[in-house]
């Protein structure tokens, strides 16, 4: 049965320095939770609280149905995974998967079935005599979580588990973690500051800011619905322009109309993704065509007028199809974006017609 | 090229004269009338007790050493608090005083005029001129040596396989035998070599609170000294030769560990690189 892991109004500041205010999160049993931010947001420090090997000034922890805050480090049943795997240097790889079992004294025959069996899961048979530093970054990466399944944890909590590996390795370990969560079911918390990485292998993710939740949800959701300009930004690259509301027309600093949204008048702030801007060939067209990029598939096309410049994305087949070239004009169609006003929930700003004229559909999102 | 000959005769010249030169006459000497003498020499009652001396002293200064080295570099390499570079300094002071001086010290506090003499005598224990006495002064004198080998060690390597073996459910003996001791073992080994090598052969400071009764508080080094004070020289070099032979083994051991521990540290930043 997973454990569920529940952390309630937790603090932790360092001289003076607070890292983490008054957070609250509950893991679902069985789950698989990414922790997303940048550095210095405070999602490491949480991992080692809810790990104890760092006390909160304030709140509580627990795993499963018991306060872990008075429990020691040793005695939580949490298997940790560190980023730079703290293997036992002077340890062979099967002395490092035996660590945990050899502490408890576990019979030698028992042992050595147990270490072969996890071997076998990380795909390391032939590895067993090695030491840490005759491994790869990958190989590595696989003996520390084995060795952290060794001690039978309730949980499992990896501190960017993938920071230290290159690109393939990193996709490659990413698709079998979660092949063995989907097999193994075991309560996971994994911390990364790769939204990719996040969005990709998590259940659920949960952005952190300066040492508080930003926002959690299901990937997909955050991604369309951002709470905030901070997170609309870390989810990617976004348009950001300046506007002013009025009567429900959301119109550029300057000048241009950009749609209509039901948010009282005033200064607010439109983001937009580069591909829901679509530039379309117009020879009195306002948009001048700038530098234009293909990276295989993915084609990006700048677009300036009167001193704002744009960038907009879109295939590569659908820029050959418009025949767009360097200098020519344009008109551009917001297909979406997001708009952010003081006291003003994010508002989704979507289907933009081309004339820029006609009501948008406008609806609330998130919050 | 000529300057790079030139320079490397010159070094191999004066590595010649100031320290292969000696070594050979130490045993030139110590053979001069014949095996028969020499073991004759070794044989001696009073060199033997020499002998024993020396080897008692550091059988205790050597493991004390061990010890604190060991609580030393623990607290000053993963604690953080106040005091933390006077005790760094305060590890350093035997290196920059002199052993006469530190014996000398040791006599203050110990000896019958001393701060502590009157209770000590008045209990009937006797420190100075005697072998406690010797023992504190070489412990005195090593104190550095295990500790500064491991201190540095201790910072490089962090202290992440230790949290990890916490997670794992060691207690705190476990992760000290199985986890932090193996990792500072080249460098823990290094330092008691060092610090044996200097214990064995320390004169100054035992010189002092000695009172080198010959065949009584003699060590191998003060035993050298007496031999050739009463004209004694073959008996003493004899003497000399075997001080010679502990530090040539401890050379060839250094030498050996030294590539243990670069390997270790490499390993270390080899890490810290990628």
């Amino acid at each position: 049965m997973p454990t569920e892991i529940k952390i309630a109004n937790v603090s932790r500041a360092f001289g003076g320095q607070v890292v983490l205010s008054d957070v609250n999160l509950t893991v679902h049993p069985g789950e698989l939770l990414a922790l997303l931010g940048p550095s210095g947001s405070g999602k490491t420090t949480l991992l080692r609280l809810i790990a104890g090997l760092d006390q909160p000034d304030w709140g509580s922890i627990s795993v499963g149905a018991e306060d872990a805050t008075t429990r020691h480090a040793s005695e939580r049943g949490v298997g940790f995974v560190f980023q730079h795997y703290a293997l036992f240097r002077h340890m062979t790889v099967f002395e490092n998967i035996a660590f945990p079992m050899r502490i408890r004294k576990t019979a030698k025959p028992v042992v050595k079935a147990k270490v072969e069996e996890l071997l076998k899961l990380i795909q390391l048979e032939t590895l067993a005599s090695r030491y840490p530093a005759q491994l790869s970054g990958g190989q590595r990466q696989r003996v520390a979580l084995a060795r952290a399944l060794a001690s039978q944890p309730r949980v499992l909590l990896l501190d960017e588990p993938f920071g230290a590996l290159d690109a393939v390795v990193r996709r490659d370990l990413r698709r079998w973690l979660r092949q063995l969560h989907d097999e193994m079911h075991i309560t996971t918390i994994f911390v990364t500051h790769d939204q990719e990485e996040a969005f990709d292998l998590a259940d659920r993710v949960v952005i952190m800011k300066d040492g508080k939740i930003g926002q959690e949800g299901k990937p997909i959701d955050i991604y369309q619905n951002p709470a905030n300009p901070f997170i609309h930004e870390f989810l990617g690259e976004s348009n950001h322009l300046a506007v002013q509301v009025q009567n429900g027309v959301i119109r550029a600093e300057a000048g241009f109309e950009i749609g209509h949204a039901s948010v009282p008048d005033g200064r607010a702030e439109v983001f937009i993704r580069p591909h829901h801007l679509v530039p379309v060939p117009a020879a009195q067209g306002s948009w001048r065509v700038g530098r234009i990029t293909a990276t295989g598939a993915q084609a990006r096309v700048s677009l300036t007028r009167g001193g704002i410049t744009l960038e907009a994305a879109m295939t590569a087949d659908a820029l050959l199809e418009t025949g767009l070239r360097q200098g020519d004009q344009a008109e551009l169609r917001f297909t979406g974006g997001t708009l952010f006003a003081p006291g003003v929930g994010p508002v989704r700003v979507s289907g933009l017609p081309q004339t820029g004229v006609r009501f948008l559909r406008t609806g609330h999102a998130g919050a | 090229m000529a300057n790079r000959i030139l320079l490397i005769s010159a070094a191999l010249t004066f590595v010649a004269v100031f320290l292969l030169l000696p070594l050979i006459a130490v045993f030139a000497q110590a053979l001069s009338a014949g095996l028969g003498a020499y073991f004759a020499a070794i044989a001696d009652p009073n060199v033997q007790s020499a002998i024993w001396m020396t080897l008692t002293i550091a059988a205790v200064a050597v493991p004390a050493n061990l010890i604190f080295g060991i609580c030393a570099s623990w607290c000053i390499g993963r604690f953080d608090f106040k005091g933390r570079n006077l005790l760094i300094t305060l590890i350093d002071l035997p290196f920059s005083i002199s052993p006469v001086i530190a014996g000398l010290l040791e006599v203050l506090l110990f000896g019958l005029n001393g701060l502590l003499g009157g209770w000590l005598s008045a209990h009937n224990i006797q420190i100075i001129f005697a072998l406690p006495g010797m023992i504190i002064a070489t412990i005195f004198v090593t104190f550095p040596f295990v500790a500064r080998e491991v201190i540095p060690l201790v910072q490089e390597q962090g202290n992440e396989e230790e949290e990890a073996a916490v997670t794992l459910g060691a207690s705190g003996w476990q992760i000290f035998w199985r986890v932090s001791l193996p990792k500072i073992r080249w460098g823990l080994l290094y330092g008691v070599l060092l610090c044996n090598a200097r214990a064995m052969g320390e004169f100054g400071a035992v010189s002092v609170v000695s009172g080198k009764v010959f065949g009584s508080t003699d060590t191998l080094s003060l035993a050298v000294e007496s031999l050739y004070e009463s004209y004694e020289i073959q008996a003493a070099f004899a003497a000399a030769s075997l001080l010679a032979m502990l530090a040539l083994v401890t050379l060839v051991l250094k030498a050996a560990l030294e590539f243990s521990l670069r390997e270790e540290l490499a390993a270390v930043k080899r890490r810290k690189a990628n």
